[in-house]
């Protein structure tokens, strides 16, 4: 009795992401392949499948593969010791530390674009490295974007980790480098395999970067498909490419999950951060030069931002309250910061309610291999959005949800609805790995000790998951203000966001109007750096409460 | 035993809740778009992202008139053009305005508009289409895509800048020529139809001779111009001859000074001309041709130049002084009927991608 009762509530706690992502996700995608499919109406799978045999393709999927694999396995190696420094070490500053490294996630890839060909350009100060335009050019702005999900899904997960483990191997005369490699490296496989499999997806479906660093001579699955959709109109040939991606985001689904498989559960406890020491001095070294490297394009858009046409000066600054220079604007920059803000908090609210619900599932360990096997699924499914190209979504919204009940192509919804399916695998991923290291005798113990399933979640999970919640929240509320690709789909011209309002002054004339574009680049960094260190201000409070 | 029970369906009870708040929430949405009963009051305007004409102006029309303008911004004028086609049984709006020369075929060749009906005066006329685009597509306004050169750079080196499109290939501009690339750039793309109509089936050897003459062609606008122009943006550019506009050299004026410092090769343009039609299928297509008549109407035209960065076709329009004397058009930009750029888009950007990126 009670067992269907819960097996009832399970599914019926699953089918809200389910529909959600069904509606917004897999249906637009799969209408717009479907018409690659039949172009006039008619079957033509031939059409399709030609595209596959084009070299051009095989050259475009080869280095989709090389150039997210390589990015990837390098933002992993910069990631983990900043995650060490800013998750496991306590000392003055790591709040601002944290939040500084999330902000070249948010940051428009234009604006980033041009800051990195700022510094590789001839006359740069990288200029000597001769990088402009080439394949190293594009790596090193993928990892620029995407340590911060290394750090940030690597460090919720080991700052949750008992450091007693540790602490017994040391004892024991194991050496630092033994019990990292012993001890802590084995319990942090599945968060590292989480983030790699998200800044994985990133990376192969990269776009602005790609297209902004490689000078058109590099191009991966997805330019390639923005190309032929949006210039040549060949549905066909986008269809043929959206399948290859699924195709490639499956077998990376599933050899992710076989990596990932049932890690030992973990004995957690009270955050252990502690001071930093000698000992640690290699970690922080490596640290501070990441560091570095993030902040150097960083650095490169501030000093544009401060750049006048004659001398130095805030004059970028006061006239984002402004239409721009000639007018560039309908919408001064400062409203564009507003809306962005108020999409945000929906679109967090969103993914974080979803993103719990799904993270929460995935993370129970069904007792029947069928159970798994639809766990496993389940969980897939909410990492397509981050693997499928943002413009077959966006022509995907126009085709599919047009007609009554679902006539969305023109509501305000849609932008954050758009946004929270971009964050909600980031908010799985950071959640879930987490949950899933839970011991499930612990909820038994629970079970059995007669609490409900409400109870057993707030009892044992809440106090593990409250903290990846909230650094999920943070993450979603930055994935929010940043996002550029379906926004720009989506968003009308009178209620643009900021990266809306940044692409319109970077792409219009005017030493004015690059200038404001880089101010509010400026701003929109700040306002994410200080929406973490909220986020972070929460943390810290609610401590006592558990 | 009960109370566990009890719980559970409590939590049944909650989803159920959230559920039908999250059905709500979507179907409100679907709610959100206009009655049907409103749909003769209120145009819809599927444009590009450069759309940017001010609040005030389209007030003056909505009074006078007594509809509601809603503009929708739909990406680039390709992505514009391909999501009309893509939506053509089930329109996104009532009318375009956005769709360029190098994309009218498209649309008129799938059958996305209906016949304008808007009487124009000649000198808008002076820039229709030929064939079946003529009575649908209604001329809005201009730009001359043109080869822009830095005059201080060239100055500072006591070099001559280049005067045609046969100088970029010469050794003395070697390495000097920066281009957006025609597959992922509507200038790019200008530039590259520029060639076709100088050099006919010859223009891949053209290309050829100036990729060998170490020309460096960037994915968009912004870039070429405000990172590898030494007369943009940037203070970091080495290249003193880029692709840009005819508009683009009174932005160069710098502080204080009266005139530019770039100007424009008018023997290197292409005339972009942007139209305005009525979409088959429109819910208010009288609201929408009220709406094409005010945009070839002087005041609108008029305030094009400033807000755009585009010239008006109608001659009696205004444009601002900077522009007169530091921003002619070419007197005889080179030209590719649109047709011609439908039936060979696909083949040329092959050709052009094979060259470029080697």
């Amino acid at each position: 009795m009670t067992t269907v009762r819960v097996r009832f509530a399970t599914l019926l706690l699953a089918a809200v992401p389910v529909a959600v992502v069904g509606v917004f996700f897999v249906y637009p995608v799969v209408g717009l392949v479907a018409r690659g499919f039949w172009p006039d109406g008619a079957f033509a799978p031939t059409e399709v499948l030609d595209v596959l045999g084009r070299s051009r393709v095989h050259r475009v999927l080869w280095f989709t593969l090389w150039s997210a694999g390589l990015a990837t396995l390098l933002a992993v190696v910069l990631g983990l010791p900043l995650a060490f420094v800013l998750h496991r070490l306590r000392f003055p500053g790591r709040g601002f530390l944290r939040a500084l490294v999330l902000v070249p996630f948010v940051l428009p890839t234009v604006v980033v674009g041009v800051a990195f060909r700022q510094l590789t350009a001839p006359r740069g100060i990288l200029g000597g490295l001769h990088l402009d335009g080439s394949a190293a050019a594009i790596v090193a702005a993928l990892v620029f974007f995407n340590v911060s999900v290394v750090v940030r899904t690597v460090g919720a997960f080991w700052e949750a980790l008992d450091p007693r483990a540790e602490q017994a191997a040391a004892a024991l005369g194991a050496s630092p480098r033994q019990v990292f490699g012993t001890v802590t490296l084995p319990a942090l496989v599945p968060g590292i395999v989480s983030a790699a499999s998200v800044v994985f997806l990133f990376c192969a479906t990269a776009f602005g970067v790609v297209l902004t660093m490689g000078g058109l001579r590099y191009a991966n699955i997805e330019t390639e498909i923005y190309l032929l959709t949006t210039q040549e109109l060949d549905l066909s040939g986008a269809a043929a490419l959206s399948i290859l991606q699924l195709v490639v985001i499956t077998v990376l689904l599933v050899v992710a999950s076989r990596v990932r498989r049932d890690p030992a559960p973990l004995q957690r406890a009270q955050s252990a951060a502690r001071p930093p020491r000698l000992r640690d001095l290699p970690v922080l070294v490596a640290a501070g030069l990441v560091v570095a490297f993030l902040l150097l394009p960083m650095a490169s858009m501030v000093l544009a931002s401060l750049q006048q046409p004659v001398g130095w000066g805030l004059a970028n600054y006061r006239a984002l309250a402004t239409p721009g220079d000639d007018n560039a604007l309908l919408v001064p920059a400062l409203v564009g910061l507003r809306n962005s803000l108020a999409i945000a908090v929906v679109a967090t609210a969103l993914s974080l309610g979803l993103g719990a619900v799904v993270a929460g599932l995935v993370s129970r360990r069904p007792r029947t291999a069928t159970g798994r096997r639809v766990a496993g699924l389940f969980d897939g499914l909410f990492m397509l959005p981050l693997g499928v190209s943002a413009v077959t979504l966006g022509f995907g919204f126009l085709i599919t949800l047009d007609h009554p009940p679902i006539d969305l192509r023109t509501s305000p919804l849609l932008i954050p609805v758009a946004q929270a399916m971009v964050a909600l695998p980031l908010v799985v991923r950071i959640v879930a790995p987490v949950l899933r290291s839970v011991d499930p005798r612990q909820r038994e113990a629970a079970a059995s000790l007669g609490a409900g399933p409400l109870r057993v979640l707030l009892a044992v999970d809440l106090p593990v998951a409250w903290r990846p919640l909230l650094a999920a929240a943070g993450f979603a509320f930055a994935v929010s203000l940043g996002e550029f690709g379906a926004t720009s789909f989506l968003a009308r011209s009178d209620n643009p966001t900021l990266p809306v309002v940044i692409y319109r002054l970077i792409s219009h004339p005017g030493a004015l109007n690059l200038g404001m574009a880089m101010a509010a680049s400026c701003l929109l960094a700040a306002t994410t750096a200080a929406a973490i260190l909220l986020v972070e201000r929460l943390r810290i409070d609610s401590v006592g409460t558990f | 035993m009960r109370s566990r029970i009890r719980r559970s369906s409590r939590l049944v009870t909650g989803l159920a809740a959230s559920t039908a708040t999250l059905l709500a929430l979507t179907g409100c949405a679907a709610l959100g778009g206009e009655p049907d009963s409103n749909a003769s009051k209120t145009v819809v305007v599927a444009t590009h992202d450069s759309w940017n004409m001010p609040d005030d102006l389209i007030a003056q029309f909505e009074e006078q008139t007594g509809l509601t303008v809603r503009i929708q911004p739909q990406g680039d004028a390709g992505q514009l053009t391909n999501k009309l086609v893509l939506t053509k049984d089930d329109p996104i709006a009532d009318m375009e305005y956005g769709v360029d020369n190098t994309f009218a075929s498209r649309a008129v060749d799938n059958g996305v508009l209906q016949d304008a009906d808007v009487d124009t005066p000649p000198s808008v006329d002076a820039h229709r289409l030929d064939g079946a685009g003529h009575d649908q597509l209604v001329p809005i306004d201009y730009s001359d895509v043109c080869v822009n050169v830095d005059d201080t750079w060239f100055a500072e080196h006591h070099r001559t800048p280049p005067r045609t499109l046969a100088d970029l290939t010469r050794p003395a501009y070697r390495g000097l020529f920066v281009t957006p690339g025609a597959s992922s750039s509507s200038p790019g793309m200008a530039f590259l139809l520029a060639t076709i109509a100088r050099y006919g089936d010859q223009w891949p050897s053209y290309w050829r001779k100036l990729m060998a003459n170490e020309t460096l062609v960037t994915s968009g606008w912004t870039d070429a111009y405000e990172v590898d122009f030494t007369g943009g943006g940037g203070k970091h550019g080495t290249r003193p001859i880029v692709l840009s506009y005819s508009s683009s050299p009174p932005f160069t004026i710098p502080e204080g000074a009266t005139r530019p410092t770039t100007s424009a090769l008018l023997d290197t343009c292409f005339r972009q001309v942007e139209y305005a039609g009525v979409l088959a299928g429109a819910a208010n297509p009288a609201g929408a041709r009220k709406f094409i008549e005010f945009m070839t109407q002087r005041r609108f035209q008029s305030a094009l130049p400033d807000n755009m960065y585009v010239y008006p076709v109608l001659d009696s329009a205004e444009v601002p002084e900077d522009w007169s004397r530091w921003a002619p058009t070419a007197p005889d930009p080179y030209q590719v009927p649109a047709d011609e750029v439908a039936a060979n888009r696909s083949r040329w950007l092959t050709t052009w991608r094979d060259i470029v990126t080697g």
